[in-house]
């Protein structure tokens, strides 16, 4: 599986997701930064946590109007897999890859602890490798992080199997507990908490391996 | 030119003598502009003039030290060509009066003393005081230290991975906001500030500079009174965002060998880093200010030279490489600006609009800026052992300690600073110190801060031992090698006699316990004047200590990890209850001597422990500190809900033995067998040790009578921060 991970001036997971893809693709993905208007040929594109460009406006809003979204949402278009975590979702929403926003968590402060996800689909490429209604741990850290949006699309988004993950708790407030949304190709994940944060036991837990193992069998 | 009134000079800070001694420097009457470099350069929070005289005597040489005080920040070497560079710093005055801002620019400069060394950031720390919980301010100014801290520490990506808190009453109109910030470097690419040769472009890069921040050295450097808070004008504004930018623009840099010198503009801005950097350099500078990037119109040279405006740096190039460096600032899209040379005058020359603001001997700034030997007056260390109803309940005791301001979980302030981004914490708030993995290697660097402020008032120079001596403490209970220390000197004023001489006999005993364990200083901040109204605050020397570990995996955490587990006291237990926190939070008193740290034994308690740590044998360690020995057993217990039956036959009493502060005491826990072994050992080697139970089930269990759920220990312990913060709790006074 090829990647690129995009590198916004204020991302910060950029190094961590990199060094995930390499663990568990052994390859190198791509280092994309913001003003490159060209993607390279690959499989999945990484959106990484962080604050893009210092996020003072809403977060993720002028990540949206960069050079390189443009060239992600082409590539999403074609059908090509995006994995936004945590900011990277904040830019997906602003984007419009993904339907929705993330507002200020609703204790109005940053939480950085680990949550129990119940992994609520398993027919993506992402979440293939999990069992259906399996407990995972994942790490979460951002201050806005709290989904919303209209009846109607949680609706559809529940029916059409497009809740991935979703918090055993409330963890920010969002609606019915969503934690990470697929968009209606099915290619584009968006999820708050960090799977690129726990594939290394030495930091505590494992369970984002299986979703990078998933789409390493279904890309390559 | 204005002419100086003696209102204007005190004005600036200075006293009637340093201004006499300034017209003997200048041979002139000093311009303002002059006057104001003079007045930041000689404050004390940047000439350290009462307290320098005192910090020759720290140890600060290892073999281990490849750079200590004197610099932006120490550095250590940790193998494999790779170095730890770190600081601890204060930002108290402005966290007071503007909790947020306060504390996110004391994040910020911490950061740039330690990347302008050519490190990247891996992990922060912190050392807060905060007034009593019932204080009306006190939950505004925790709210906002703490999400400044967050703020930008989350937005910069470094994880903010452990700290310390303590309430007290003498903070109520002074708390303490101490930042420590570690980094790693290749130890062929570190960064000095010394601007050796003439002829060299002077660059500046970063922000703009705006009228933010002017005299904040100053500000500093005086103590508070009602009116500290119209003040806030001359609190910096914190742009993580510039910072991220800067960081990653200044490290793209280092990586040419374009730079000669580097340094952050901090305290004193451009003032400072230029006179510190010609000093080191033995070299003069010339500014013209006309191409300074101005966030502001019509600033004048005076506001430029003092402006603290943030995200801000100063770099000497070598001839020639100016477009290559401003191709990576463009990039970065930040200011670049040529806007002076090195010479060879000594002589720092301040230019703008065609006129010479200020021409001045740089060593007037440095050598020969005032030191005084402030006197003091020694006071006998407090003594006696206080009295105590030994009718009171132990368990009691025990959930009301847990669920004390000082003593309760943390969560509530850790769970808002990004503790694993990086992906390379391997111990995250809660335990005895966090340990942060060297990226890419088996190696990781233990990291702590310590102090027991309510040791340092009884007894300034135990209080000093014992700060050092518990970081090494718990350097040593994750497994780690304690390498060296920054220290973070909080006091009150030092013109007072009685002050001084808690500052004297601090340093001293800091001293004394890094000489001992082998342990220097390599570097540090002092923080004076710490005071309201004349009210002092408890001596606070924060220590900051880094530790090696060779190999993470044999890591120990304080969390009881079996059933059947053996548990084991290493160290003896006297019963000390001065100045504990049982005596303050039970009997309602401060009172008795502070515990005394024998060194000695503190050194070999702790090396015979490290060895069990790393040789993979023990997994399970946590050292005995505030609340003594039953809350060490019950911060055991509730990580993981396994309780423990513990006692001791015989006991003549169980308060002081349960809640005793005695020093150098470690409680690990083992499978039979192997704890057997290590009682054996411990004995050969005449070390003090007992066997207090085992560990199972999920209550703890005294001498199999009483008992507690830890469920119940937990839902206190965990519980008193979150209420406060919200309200729901009626605040207890300590």
């Amino acid at each position: 599986m090829k990647s690129a991970v995009i590198v916004f001036p204020a991302s910060n997971c950029d190094r961590d997701a990199k060094v995930a893809l390499e663990q568990m693709t052994g390859q190198t993905p791509h280092m994309v930064w913001h003003q490159d208007s060209e993607l390279p040929d690959v499989d999945l594109v990484v959106l990484p946590g962080g604050f893009s460009y210092g996020d003072y406006l809403r977060c993720g809003a002028m990540a949206s109007q960069s050079k390189v979204m443009r060239e992600v949402k082409a590539h999403a278009d074609k059908g090509g897999a995006v994995l936004g975590i945590c900011n990277g979702f904040q830019v997906l929403t602003e984007s419009h890859l993904l339907p929705g926003a993330l507002m200020r968590n609703a204790g109005l402060k940053f939480v950085c602890k680990p949550v129990a996800l119940t992994v609520e689909e398993t027919q993506s490429a992402f979440t293939r490798k999990y069992d259906q209604g399996q407990t995972v741990t994942f790490p979460v850290a951002h201050g806005e992080g709290n989904y919303f949006a209209d009846d109607e699309t949680l609706n559809r988004l529940e029916g059409e199997g497009r809740v991935l993950f979703r918090y055993q708790g409330d963890v920010n407030g969002s609606a019915r507990n969503i934690a990470g949304i697929l968009s209606d190709k099915r290619n584009v994940l968006g999820m708050m908490p960090h799977p690129e944060r726990v594939v290394d036991d030495v930091l505590g837990g494992t369970d984002g391996r299986a979703l990078f193992q998933g789409l390493i069998e279904t890309l390559s | 030119m204005t002419q100086i009134t003696p209102q204007i000079v005190k004005d600036h800070g200075l006293s009637n003598d340093e201004y006499r001694r300034i017209l003997d420097l200048m041979g002139r009457e000093p311009s303002m502009v002059e006057l104001g470099i003079f007045s930041v350069m000689w404050s004390e929070h940047c000439s350290y003039k009462s307290t320098r005289a005192h910090l020759k005597k720290l140890p600060t040489k290892a073999p281990w030290v490849i750079q200590g005080p004197g610099e932006n920040a120490g550095v250590i070497d940790i193998g494999d060509g790779d170095a730890a560079i770190f600081k601890m710093e204060s930002h108290n005055h402005p966290s007071f009066i503007e909790p947020y801002q306060g504390a996110a620019t004391g994040v910020g400069g911490i950061m740039r003393d330690v990347f302008t060394m050519g490190a990247r950031p891996i992990a922060m720390m912190n050392a807060l005081r905060f007034g009593e919980p019932s204080h009306p301010k006190t939950r505004h100014l925790v709210s906002g230290v703490v999400s400044g801290i967050g703020g930008y520490g989350n937005c910069m990506g470094v994880p903010t991975v452990g700290g310390e808190v303590n309430f007290h009453r003498s903070y109520n109109g002074n708390i303490l906001v101490n930042a420590m910030c570690v980094g790693l470097a290749r130890q062929d690419k570190i960064f000095l500030s010394a601007a050796k040769g003439a002829g060299n472009p002077v660059v500046y890069v970063g922000s703009k500079t705006g009228r933010d921040g002017i005299h904040g050295a100053t500000m500093a450097s005086a103590e508070f009174d009602d009116a500290s808070e119209e003040k806030r004008p001359t609190v910096q504004v914190g742009d993580p965002f510039t910072e991220k930018l800067l960081l990653e623009a200044c490290l793209e840099l280092m990586a040419t060998d374009a730079i000669i010198a580097i340094q952050d503009m901090g305290a004193a801005g451009l003032t400072s880093s230029s006179a510190e950097m010609g000093d080191k350099g033995g070299s003069g500078i010339e500014l013209d200010l006309d191409k300074v990037p101005q966030r502001e119109a019509n600033m004048t040279a005076y506001e430029m030279m003092l402006s603290e405006s943030q995200e801000r740096m100063l770099a000497v190039l070598k001839p020639g490489r100016e477009a290559e460096a401003e191709a990576i600032f463009k990039k970065w899209e930040l200011d670049f600006a040529v806007i002076g040379i090195t010479t060879d005058t000594q002589r720092l020359v301040v230019k703008h609009k065609g006129t010479v603001e200020a021409d001045m001997p740089i060593t007037a700034l440095s050598d020969a800026a005032p030191v005084y030997e402030r006197p003091y007056t020694e006071r006998a260390p407090l003594a006696g052992k206080p009295s105590f109803d030994a009718g009171k309940p132990v368990l009691t005791s025990l959930k009301t300690i847990l669920s004390a301001p000082d003593m309760a979980s943390r969560r509530w302030i850790w769970e808002q600073y990004d503790h694993t981004v990086m992906s390379d914490t391997v111990q995250v708030p809660g335990g005895d110190a966090a340990v942060v993995r060297v990226h890419g290697t088996r190696k990781a660097l233990a990291i702590t801060t310590d102090v027991t402020p309510r040791y340092c008032r009884p007894d300034p120079f135990e209080g000093g031992k014992q700060a050092v001596a518990e970081s090494w403490r718990n350097l040593t209970a994750v497994g780690a090698t304690p390498l060296a220390v920054t220290d973070n000197l909080n006091y009150g004023n030092p013109q007072k006699p009685e002050i001084m001489w808690e500052i004297v006999a601090g340093i001293d005993g800091i001293g004394a316990a890094c000489r001992a364990l082998d342990y220097p200083v390599i570097g540090g901040n002092c923080s004076l004047y710490n005071e309201t109204n004349g009210e002092g605050i408890l001596p606070t020397p924060a220590i900051g200590g880094v530790g090696l570990m060779q190999d993470v995996s044999r890591m120990a955490t304080i969390a009881f990890k079996r059933d059947g587990d053996v548990v084991i006291v290493i160290g003896e237990t006297r019963g000390h209850l001065g100045q504990s926190i049982y005596l303050r939070e039970i009997e309602g008193r401060e009172e008795g001597g502070a515990p005394k740290v024998d060194l000695g034994l503190e050194k070999k308690n702790g090396d015979f422990v490290r060895k069990l740590i790393e040789a993979g044998r023990v997994d399970t360690c946590h050292d005995v500190s505030d609340g003594g020995l039953l809350v060490a057993l019950a911060e055991m217990a509730m990580p993981r809900g396994i309780g423990a039956s513990v006692g001791v036959a015989g006991l003549p009493q169980a308060i002081p033995f349960w809640f005793g502060e005695d020093q150098g005491r470690y409680v690990i826990a083992a499978p039979f067998a192997e704890a057997e072994k290590i009682v054996a050992e411990a004995r050969a080697a005449f070390i003090t040790v007992a066997e207090l139970g085992k560990t199972g089930g999920d209550r703890l269990t005294l001498d199999d009578k009483d008992s507690v759920s830890v469920a119940e220990l937990k839902a206190g312990f965990e519980s008193w921060f979150p209420n406060f913060m919200s309200g729901e709790d009626i605040p207890v006074t300590n």
